[in-house]
């Protein structure tokens, strides 16, 4: 990797608040500012996409139910170990006990929903990426 | 040990400065770095001093309820995942108040959204050199006094920022990562052993820790049975509300820690972003797993009676079971951790200031020379590091996890309302922006001053430095504000909202939708 000598951001102010930063070149697409690429990139015709929409249901369908499964799964655990520690100390497997396999388990199925997450999200990528293909080019 | 670390990274530091050129290269590393990079650099940037010294400490002092701050600090990272690391990649530019200002009133919003990054940052960098000076000053003993100990931390981390920016702050986070992992690592190897790595001997033990107690008198306890800190035994009753406050501060905090935000600009998109969450997941998740390891290790080997200091937990352990060369590493793994969390926290509060405030704020999104913006971070990163050196000699005495809990506690009754509605209320206004920022600040803050971490009546045998800041009953019962101000801050942003409708920030939403969805107009990685 060369190190970039010149800085390619622009110092063209505009009414967004995405900062304008550098020096006086022409502006490069990847340092355009919002209300600059609004010119370029048509917002107004993606959301009109019927594929966006649909996207945005996708992901909404899977970020809220996995958001509410992990915050009762988690809290579950301070409630059970702060109002039930009865049942809680009960030893399943030699000495260790029903509290510490729960703890356990919370990293697992943290790691559970991450990989599922991931999974998940590719599909949308992929989505993303046929949809951005389908806008007409300017 | 310690001096290769400070020298690897100044000869990072060196070519980070003479790498990096303009704005996008100091505060976001020119949005170049790898995903695996970034997740270890979360990672590094995450499990502070409070959790290498202070879990581990947990753990050997009060058992499994110790433990219950490791879940709630992996769990959270799902908030992360799920909702703020993509549309924050996609939308912003170099701080989390780019997010909010995108379709709403940036100058308020901004000025807001910076005092609060400034505040949480600041909060959290005193615990830290506190912690590093209290670290120093128990190892070296008289050869170093702990306020050289915070001066030296302060200064090596100027350094590092002013000169190297976030490409610098990046490698340090990664080695030190890649250290404190291999550290812990070996300390769970080096207890197993001592119980012939058999599971049974070693949760047999751990079953049965026999010690002194306080009162002198000889105990046998359960350290797998919960309630030791939280039960309803402790605390006046209150004990299992306060593990709730704590596991909510920890959820919602996370996603809103300003230095945890800033590292998803290091990289090149979206997609990456996904993936730097999964490795620190994966870190992250693997080393509080074994920071029940240490914990119970020291509980079980070491015995209460013999830790003096729970911060001290991990390395009187590593002494122990590998004799001082290794107690000399633990060391130094630590004064790394401090190290590498106290830069991260630095870049982030100088770049808030100097993008949100000083650019934005103060001379309306334009900068009115090449290079300042860059130069007024610089120079806040000096000035955040002095302060923060001065406060830490000042308040040396002040409780470390108490300020690590406040710091969690701001962000996330500050920072989270709005992040989350701006993301995904198309409603949402100016008014409930500030209305949210601001309650949440003053009602965290506020409650954590009339809790009992603050306001406790200390018996007279209690030394003067030792004390409480204010002699009286506590108001607030909780030691954790979260459970109450979390709901304020979101309640606040949710009225704010209803008060008035702002058509223009509706319009926007359109666009920040488009944009966080897709990353159409997502800022690029730079040229190489």
């Amino acid at each position: 990797m060369e190190p970039s000598s010149r800085d390619l951001t622009p110092d063209v102010g505009s009414q967004t608040d995405i900062a304008p930063l550098g020096r006086g070149q022409t502006k490069p697409a990847h340092e355009l500012t919002a209300d600059e690429e609004a010119a370029r990139a048509d917002w107004n015709a993606v959301t009109q996409m019927e594929d966006f929409h649909s996207l945005l249901r996708a992901k909404l369908r899977f970020i809220v139910p996995a958001t509410c499964f992990f915050f009762v799964y988690y809290f579950a655990l301070p409630i059970l170990v702060g109002y039930c520690p009865a049942l809680m100390s009960k030893k399943v497997l030699g000495e260790v006990n029903i509290a510490y396999l729960f703890a356990l388990s919370q990293f697992i199925v943290a790691w559970a929903l991450a990989a599922a997450y991931v999974v998940v999200a590719a599909g949308w990528d992929r989505r993303v990426a046929a949809l951005l293909a389908k806008l007409p080019k300017r | 040990m310690f001096l290769a670390f400070v020298g690897t990274t100044l000869v990072i530091t060196y070519f980070s400065a003479r790498r990096s050129s303009g704005a996008s290269a100091y505060f976001a590393a020119g949005r170049r770095i790898k995903g695996w990079q970034n997740g270890l650099a979360i990672a590094g940037d995450y499990m502070s001093a409070a959790s290498f010294l202070g879990i581990t400490g947990m753990i050997a002092l009060f058992g499994y309820d110790g433990f219950m701050y490791s879940v709630g600090f992996l769990v959270a990272y799902l908030t992360v995942l799920f909702i703020v690391a993509e549309p924050l990649r996609n939308a912003g530019k170099y701080t989390m108040a780019d997010l909010l200002a995108y379709r709403l009133s940036p100058r308020p919003v901004r000025a807001l959204a910076s005092l609060s990054t400034i505040t949480v940052s600041t909060l959290y960098m005193i615990a830290q050199m506190i912690g590093a000076g209290v670290l120093v000053g128990k190892l070296l003993g008289s050869a170093i006094s702990p306020n050289w100990a915070i001066g030296l931390v302060g200064f090596l981390m100027i350094i590092y920022v002013v000169f190297g920016g976030m490409l610098a702050t990046t490698w340090v986070q990664i080695i030190k990562a890649v250290l404190l992992m291999a550290g812990t690592f070996l300390l769970s190897i080096l207890v197993m052993r001592h119980f012939d790595f058999s599971f049974a001997k070693f949760f047999d033990a751990v079953a049965h820790v026999t010690y002194h107690n306080k009162a002198g008198a000889l105990v046998t306890k359960d350290f797998l049975q919960p309630g030791m800190k939280f039960g309803a035994s402790v605390g006046a009753g209150w004990g299992p509300l306060d593990l709730i406050s704590l596991g909510l501060a920890l959820v919602c905090g996370t996603a809103a820690l300003p230095h945890i935000l800033v590292r998803f600009y290091t990289v090149p998109d979206a997609r990456t972003a996904r993936s730097s969450v999964v490795w620190a997941m994966v870190l992250i998740g693997i080393f509080y797993i074994l920071t029940t390891f240490l914990g119970f290790g020291a509980a079980t080997i070491l015995t209460p009676e013999h830790i003096p200091n729970d911060n001290l937990a991990a390395p009187l352990l590593a002494q122990e079971l590998g004799k001082d060369l290794f107690f000399a590493f633990i060391s130094a793994v630590a004064f790394a951790t401090i190290l590498a969390v106290v830069a991260g926290l630095t870049i982030s509060a100088s770049t808030s200031f100097a993008h949100d405030f000083y650019t934005n704020v103060v001379h309306h999104g334009r900068e009115r020379a090449p290079g300042e913006e860059v130069l007024v971070a610089r120079i806040m990163a000096f000035v955040v590091g002095a302060v923060s050196i001065f406060m830490a000699i000042q308040l040396s005495n002040l409780n470390v996890a108490f300020l690590v809990g406040l710091a969690f506690a701001v962000a996330a009754s500050a920072n989270l309302p709005v992040i989350v509605l701006s993301i995904f209320w198309r409603r949402f206004t100016t008014l409930g922006a500030c209305a949210g920022l601001s309650v949440g600040l003053v009602s965290s803050i506020g409650l954590i001053i009339l809790s009992p971490s603050v306001m406790t009546v200390d018996a007279s045998t209690v030394a003067a430095s030792a004390r409480h800041l204010i002699q009286h009953a506590p108001i607030f019962p909780l030691t954790n504000p979260g459970l109450v101000s979390i709901p304020l801050g979101f309640l606040a942003a949710i009225l704010g909202t209803l008060w008035a409708r702002e058509p223009a920030a509706e319009a926007r939403f359109t666009e920040l939708a488009v944009r966080a969805n897709t990353g159409l107009g997502a800022e690029k990685a730079s040229a190489h």
